[in-house]
């Protein structure tokens, strides 16, 4: 069986390619044209890509995870029951959670707790976003689309709560969009430690 | 002239030369060169360098901001009716205003003058103001912080170099390079006496002549070569004494390929020799200043080219960069040093650039001579035509315009060489020395001859009669 050959011509060999001066001209030519345009040119034509940071941002995609934040209930207190859940699911181990029980005579009391302490070490932080996977109550969330703030002094990378619940998302505002059913609304499904289902 | 006023003018011009070379434009090229790059490449470049200011002091500019541009605004105006006022005296051919005329013109211009610096102070400080109080000078404070880095840097000598001739190849490398400015004029000569007056066009001035320009000595050309063979020194006996194979390899490729190349550069000047009759620069730029730029003389625009190329290899820069060939060599005969002594191969590599600018200007592109500008001042004639329009100029304004025309032209050939240097690919070493004893140099022996048949066969003088009769 005969093999069939197609010649295909050998790229970048033609007479004014060799010659070299042709090419050299073309390129000087483009290059020029490319530094006029960029240097002197209208405003509208400049094709810089450059981003002055400081003074020019880039918005972060979407689902940039940045700094976390504590979401807060309509009250203004953290949505956060301190299930430690977050804590549990972190790898990097940075958050620590000391949870407290609700006053007797408060609604939430017996029936969920809240945290005293909540502190999160943002150096230590892997960005991995496992913390917000695992809260149950859309409680801490990683869509305030700031990135640490950078800092000499290591003791300002640790949030406390008070931190974390003064961050907004990045549409400004502290809630979520999930709404959050208390006892005694009528949307509250009524299950609870102390009634049963 | 006496001694004293001879040593001093020639110290002035020395101070001026370094302050030009190391202390202006090698300083600037640094920045150029990554700025130029980075404009190609659709980047910004050197630009962040910054001296912040206060808050307080940002607030007081920007309050300063609107007052600046009335009063701009105010000068302006007065200056459009100064100049209207004029237009309008010109054309009666009479004054007929309470005004004298020179009151007029000197109106015009310290208004106008006052205007254009008002309005671009309210441009820049503008800018400041937008910038945060943050004064960034288009990336121009990128030279002094790479300086400072330089001096402050720890300055490394390799244990088992050779200290003495480690410390002496940057020193040798950087110093002939600012030394070929010597010979090279940068103005016509001053005369002393006369510099507010207009002086005739032809014939000889009585009086204290300053020629701008260090040595006026009779081999001229030859010396620049003499001198330019000398950096050949520094890059060899620095890649040698920095006990470093590869630093030695870069010193024996930078020793090779700029003899090779020095061969060619003394050919194509020739040519010049040849037609120019002398090897003084100031004489050569008198030719071209009588006659016509010598790139438009047919031979030597072949010369020009020829030289160019020769230059840009001679300087060592990118496509002819096989001494450094980072990807081969880590940084060639550069590997070892850092800080200052860096910074003197650096600088003496720009200085270089500017030099050969320099040379290939006087040269080829008519040195200080500017079109249309003579002894006396502009004179515009048309070719064919009999009519012509002339502006009678005080011999300083005119030495200053031919100072400022040779600055320009040095920097448009430096932009080119730059524009070269990101444009072009490194070549392999064998093509490079193929290029140079196998293309340039038979080119430009080739060209000897035909300069020689160009100039015995009269085909000079009638092409210069034709020139003449066109312009």
């Amino acid at each position: 069986m005969a093999v069939e050959v197609k010649v295909i011509k050998k790229p970048g060999r033609t007479i004014a390619e060799q010659i070299y001066i042709p090419e050299i001209a073309k390129g000087l030519g483009f290059a020029m044209g490319r530094f006029f345009q960029n240097t002197f040119g209208p405003q509208a034509k400049k094709e810089i890509d450059t981003v002055k940071y400081p003074e020019e941002k880039v918005e972060y995609p979407e689902r940039f995870r940045g700094v976390h934040r504590l979401t807060h209930r309509v009250d203004g207190s953290p949505r956060c029951v301190a299930c430690l859940c977050c804590s549990t699911a972190c790898p990097a181990q940075c958050i620590h959670i000391e949870p407290a029980e609700y006053e007797p005579d408060d609604p939430r009391h017996g029936y969920e707790r809240y945290p005293s302490v909540f502190v999160i070490d943002e150096l230590r932080c892997i960005f991995c976003g496992y913390c917000v996977e695992a809260c149950p109550c859309d409680a801490i969330r990683m869509d305030t689309g700031i990135h640490m703030p950078p800092s000499t002094n290591r003791d300002h990378f640790l949030f406390d709560k008070e931190t974390l619940l003064s961050i907004p998302g990045r549409d400004g505002s502290y809630l979520t969009a999930n709404p959050r059913h208390e006892p005694g609304d009528a949307t509250h499904p009524g299950i609870d430690r102390e009634r049963g289902h | 002239m006496t001694t004293t006023f001879l040593v001093v003018s020639s110290l002035v011009k020395v101070l001026a030369i370094l302050l030009i070379t190391v202390g202006g434009f090698a300083p600037v090229l640094i920045w150029a060169e990554r700025r130029q790059s980075a404009m190609i490449q659709d980047r910004l470049g050197p630009s962040r360098a910054a001296i912040t200011l206060p808050a307080s002091a940002v607030t007081f500019i920007d309050r300063a901001r609107l007052p600046m541009w009335r009063l701009a605004a105010l000068t302006g105006i007065v200056a459009i009716v100064a100049l209207v006022t004029l237009t309008f005296i010109a054309v009666k051919g009479s004054n007929p205003l309470p005004i004298s005329t020179s009151s007029l013109t000197a109106s015009l211009v310290a208004f106008g003058g006052a205007s254009v610096v008002l309005r671009a102070g309210y441009g820049v400080h503008g800018m400041i103001v937008r910038n945060g109080g943050k004064i960034m000078l288009i990336g121009l404070l990128h030279p002094v912080a790479d300086a400072l880095k330089f001096i402050f840097k720890e300055d490394f000598v390799p244990p088992k170099a050779d200290k003495l001739l480690f410390s002496a190849g940057p020193i040798i490398a950087l110093i002939p390079a600012i030394a070929a400015f010597a010979v090279i004029p940068f103005a016509s000569s001053l005369h002393w006496d006369y510099l507010n007056q207009v002086l005739p066009r032809t014939g000889e001035i009585a009086g204290p002549v300053v020629p701008l320009q260090v040595a006026s000595i009779n081999v001229g050309i030859l010396f620049i070569f003499a001198i330019a063979s000398t950096g050949i020194i520094g890059a060899a006996i620095s890649g040698y004494a920095s006990d470093n194979k590869y630093s030695l390899l870069g010193g024996i490729r930078a020793a090779s390929q700029m003899v090779s190349y020095e061969v060619v550069l003394g050919l194509t000047l020739v040519p010049a020799f040849m037609i120019y009759a002398s090897l003084r620069l100031e004489d050569m730029t008198m030719w071209q200043h009588d006659h016509m730029w010598g790139i438009f003389v047919p031979p030597l625009t072949l010369a020009a080219v020829n030289f160019f190329v020769a230059a840009v290899a001679e300087t060592k820069r990118v496509p002819f960069d096989l001494p450094e060939g980072e990807s081969e060599l880590v940084g060639g005969y550069l590997t070892e040093y850092s800080g200052m002594k860096f910074g003197m191969f650096f600088m003496g590599e720009f200085v270089e650039v500017v030099s050969l600018a320099a040379i290939a200007s006087v040269i080829f592109l008519g040195g200080w001579d500017v079109p249309f500008l003579y002894r006396d001042g502009f004179e515009f004639s048309l070719p064919f035509v009999a009519a012509s329009y002339s502006v009678p100029l005080v011999h300083w304004l005119v030495v200053a315009i031919q100072f400022v025309v040779f600055l320009f032209k040095i920097i448009a050939l430096i932009w080119f060489q730059l524009m070269i240097r990101w444009s072009l690919p490194r070549f392999r070493y064998d093509q490079l020395m193929s290029l140079c004893w196998k293309g340039l140099l038979p080119i430009s022996l080739l060209n000897i001859l035909v300069v020689g048949a160009f100039i015995l066969s009269g085909w000079l003088d009638g092409w210069v009669a034709f020139f003449e009769k066109l312009f």
